[in-house]
């Protein structure tokens, strides 16, 4: 099970649907979720909105909308075997209270669902397109915040075998998905940080998205560089800065931000390599282009085979 | 007030908003900057998880709840100091929470049993999205002080940002909730209560019994503060409406970011939020943009003349480039160009939509032109605050 977070705009979605494309391709049944019923995970697989109840939208993917009512409904037909169950109205309104006044419980019939859907071996693969950095980690630890607040009653037993599985870092893993921009790169590093020595979850990958190339390469630089000054000081014919005279004015914010990549990236992969992370970088997709997914996802492919 | 720089002149408060990622905490900070240096005004910018490099940029070491003033000499500006001062505060949730909690109780007792409730800091955190309330409570207290005569509020980002807006309603609606009333009810016959109700036998089966009254004995407590906190959230809501306040939106032309802007300057007529300005940030100059293209024009018939690779070739002999080296560094030029060309256009399109957008709700567009630096010292946020233009 695979948690994919990030800050928002990052392209957490995008990296989900990419990857669970990906693992289906590669014969793995896989189930793909949405926890935030916004809508973007169907509309980045293009398929009609999802359900609780999981379909198959490609062959071997299978997507779902997380809602923590149907969740709960679920839980209590299978757990709680509660005859009054049927007496007491809508379940709205008792998760309403319940979720409002207990922390994590919201969060915990969320990951309870996909832990169970782990436990009974229902698919190879679940990944979940998860809450963005800053709540990750009351969602995928809910287990463990919830049995130190909690001290009896059917959640706080259950709450044994889930912690099991998430802090299993054979089964279960976090994926960080990041732009290589100042902010999103220091939320990343804080995260590893809060992950690794607050909680027993395994990290399973860092991502670098949106990674920008550079103008030129290798031996090609100080050509550039060179022309770049001479343009600068106007030591050129007026031929030539007719023509490269502004296509370098404008090259330069690129590439004054390919610079902060660069420093940002190294930054990144540092702190991922002394955890012993993997760390992967894909550059940027024109984001106007007709299927972003189906790019990553050759991308993806490429670099994992 | 309808225009950006007679806001940062005469306003006293301005809230920004805008998605994640845009540079809405050094947009605020470069107005901040800006009012101060050349406005002479006493600025206090509020904002929340600053970057290292901006909070650097101000020459501040340790950044948290405490207000602290920026050096004027990182703001002098052509070797005259400003007259004006600026003063910066990083929003702290909990510690704002604990102060806000010290505020309200009724005496010593209650506070020190609310502040160390187990479930304080969850439920504090959960059920009036706190951070989006204590950034509204935070503004409140600096616009009632006489200190600032401005005071800039950079928004927490929150996935939804009408969540900061609506907070000291939510906050309101809160005391006033079923819920609430339903677990502060019965505080002495509890544990009868609720064995006798289907509703909270369920709750209890699931939660068990322990946790329900924790929670429960939170709740009483918390509730001999309503008074307190609803008088808060009203002069909050009213402040948010006073005639001198100004709410800002920043955005990128992107079209993520902007989608978020506009949905954003829809919640803010609704609720009747005076919106002044959208500044549209890291915007390409259109002026630029055409030379590019009519440079690129000059190029494509030029790559084949001799003359001109000729004269490449003599602009870099110090480097001793190869022929192949020339015409893969001119070739680089024009097509990278070409992609930050066309995204350039895509967004000035983008531009001119949001234009028509702001002028239905009578807000001003302002524009801030790109630069690729990332802002590393304080005088480089009075020059963007300085590059902020009506578009």
């Amino acid at each position: 099970m695979l948690f994919v977070t990030g800050k928002g705009g990052a392209g957490k979605t995008t990296f989900s649907s990419a990857l669970a494309r990906y693992a289906a391709a590669q014969g793995k049944k896989t189930l793909v979720v949405e926890m935030d019923d916004k809508g973007a995970l169907a509309r980045a697989l293009q398929v009609d909105d999802l359900q609780f109840v999981a379909r198959e939208v490609e062959p071997n993917l299978f997507a779902m909308a997380m809602n923590t009512e149907d969740s709960l409904r679920e839980y209590i037909r299978l757990f709680v075997r509660n005859p009054l169950v049927s007496t007491i109205g809508p379940l709205a309104k008792i998760l309403d209270f319940v979720a409002n006044a207990a922390p994590g419980v919201k969060e915990i019939l969320a990951v309870g669902k996909l832990c169970w859907e782990v436990r009974e071996r229902n698919y190879d693969l679940v990944i979940v397109d998860a809450e963005a950095t800053g709540h990750i980690v009351a969602q995928v630890d809910a287990p463990s915040i919830l049995s130190n607040l909690v001290q009896v009653g059917v959640i706080r037993e259950q709450t044994k075998w889930m912690q099991e599985m998430l802090h299993d870092k054979s089964t279960t893993g976090v994926v960080v998905v990041t732009t290589p921009e100042e902010m999103p790169v220091l939320e990343t590093v804080q995260l590893l940080d809060t992950l690794q020595n607050t909680t027993k979850v395994g990290v399973a990958a860092v991502v670098a998205n949106r990674v920008h190339e550079d103008v030129v390469l290798g031996v090609d630089i100080p050509v550039f560089n060179e022309l770049q000054n001479a343009v600068r000081k106007k030591k050129v014919s007026p031929a030539v800065a007719d023509a490269l005279a502004s296509p370098l004015e404008i090259l330069e914010i690129a590439i004054d931000r390919r610079k902060n990549e660069v420093s940002n990236l190294e930054q990144l992969v540092s702190r991922s390599r002394s955890s012993g992370v993997m760390f992967m970088s894909v550059m940027d997709i024109d984001a106007s282009s007709h299927n972003v997914v189906e790019q990553l996802t050759s991308v993806l492919t490429e670099e994992l085979q | 007030m309808n225009n950006l720089h007679e806001v940062l002149r005469n306003g006293r408060l301005i809230v920004v908003c805008g998605s994640g990622g845009v540079g809405k905490t050094t947009m605020s900070a470069a107005l901040g900057a800006y009012a101060a240096t050349l406005h002479n005004r006493r600025v206090l910018v509020l904002t929340v998880d600053p970057a290292r490099r901006l909070a650097d940029a101000l020459g501040l070491e340790s950044f948290g709840n405490a207000v602290v003033e920026i050096d004027s000499l990182a703001l002098t500006r052509d070797g005259r100091p400003p007259a004006g001062k600026m003063f910066a505060a990083m929003i702290d949730t909990k510690a704002s929470w604990d102060e806000l909690i010290s505020r309200c109780a009724p005496n010593d007792e209650v506070r020190d049993k609310v502040l160390s409730n187990k479930l304080y800091r969850n439920l504090t955190e959960r059920f009036v999205h706190s951070h989006d309330y204590i950034a509204m409570e935070r503004l409140f207290e600096a616009q009632q002080s006489q200190d600032y005569d401005l005071v800039i509020v950079d928004t927490p980002p929150s996935r939804n940002a009408l969540d900061v807006l609506d907070a000291p309603r939510r906050m309101k609606e809160f005391f006033a909730s079923r819920l609430l009333k339903l677990l502060t009810s019965q505080t002495q016959s509890r544990l009868f209560s609720i064995a006798s109700k289907p509703f909270f036998l369920v709750a209890d089966r699931i939660l068990g019994a322990r946790f329900l009254s924790d929670i429960t004995e939170f709740f009483g407590l918390f509730r001999t503060m309503e008074a307190g906190f609803v008088a808060r959230a009203n002069a909050v809501e009213a402040v948010l409406k006073q005639r001198d306040t100004s709410f800002v939106v920043v955005t990128t032309l992107e079209s993520a970011p902007l989608h978020e802007a506009e949905f954003l300057i829809d919640a803010l007529q609704e609720r009747d939020f005076p919106l002044t300005a959208v500044i549209a940030n890291r915007v390409t100059p259109g002026e630029l943009i055409g030379r590019v293209d009519d440079a690129l024009q000059v190029l494509e018939s030029s790559i084949q003349d001799p003359s001109f690779v000729q004269s490449v070739v003599a602009a870099t002999q110090a480097v001793d480039p190869s022929a192949q080296q020339i015409s893969r560094v001119i070739n680089a030029i024009s097509r990278k160009s070409a992609v930050v060309v066309k995204q350039a256009k895509t967004e000035q399109v983008a531009l001119v939509s949001l234009q028509g957008r702001c002028a239905k709700a009578n807000a001003q567009v302002c524009i801030s032109p790109i630069s690729g630096g990332e802002i590393t010292h304080a005088t480089a946020l009075v020059a963007l605050g300085e590059s902020v233009h009506p578009a």
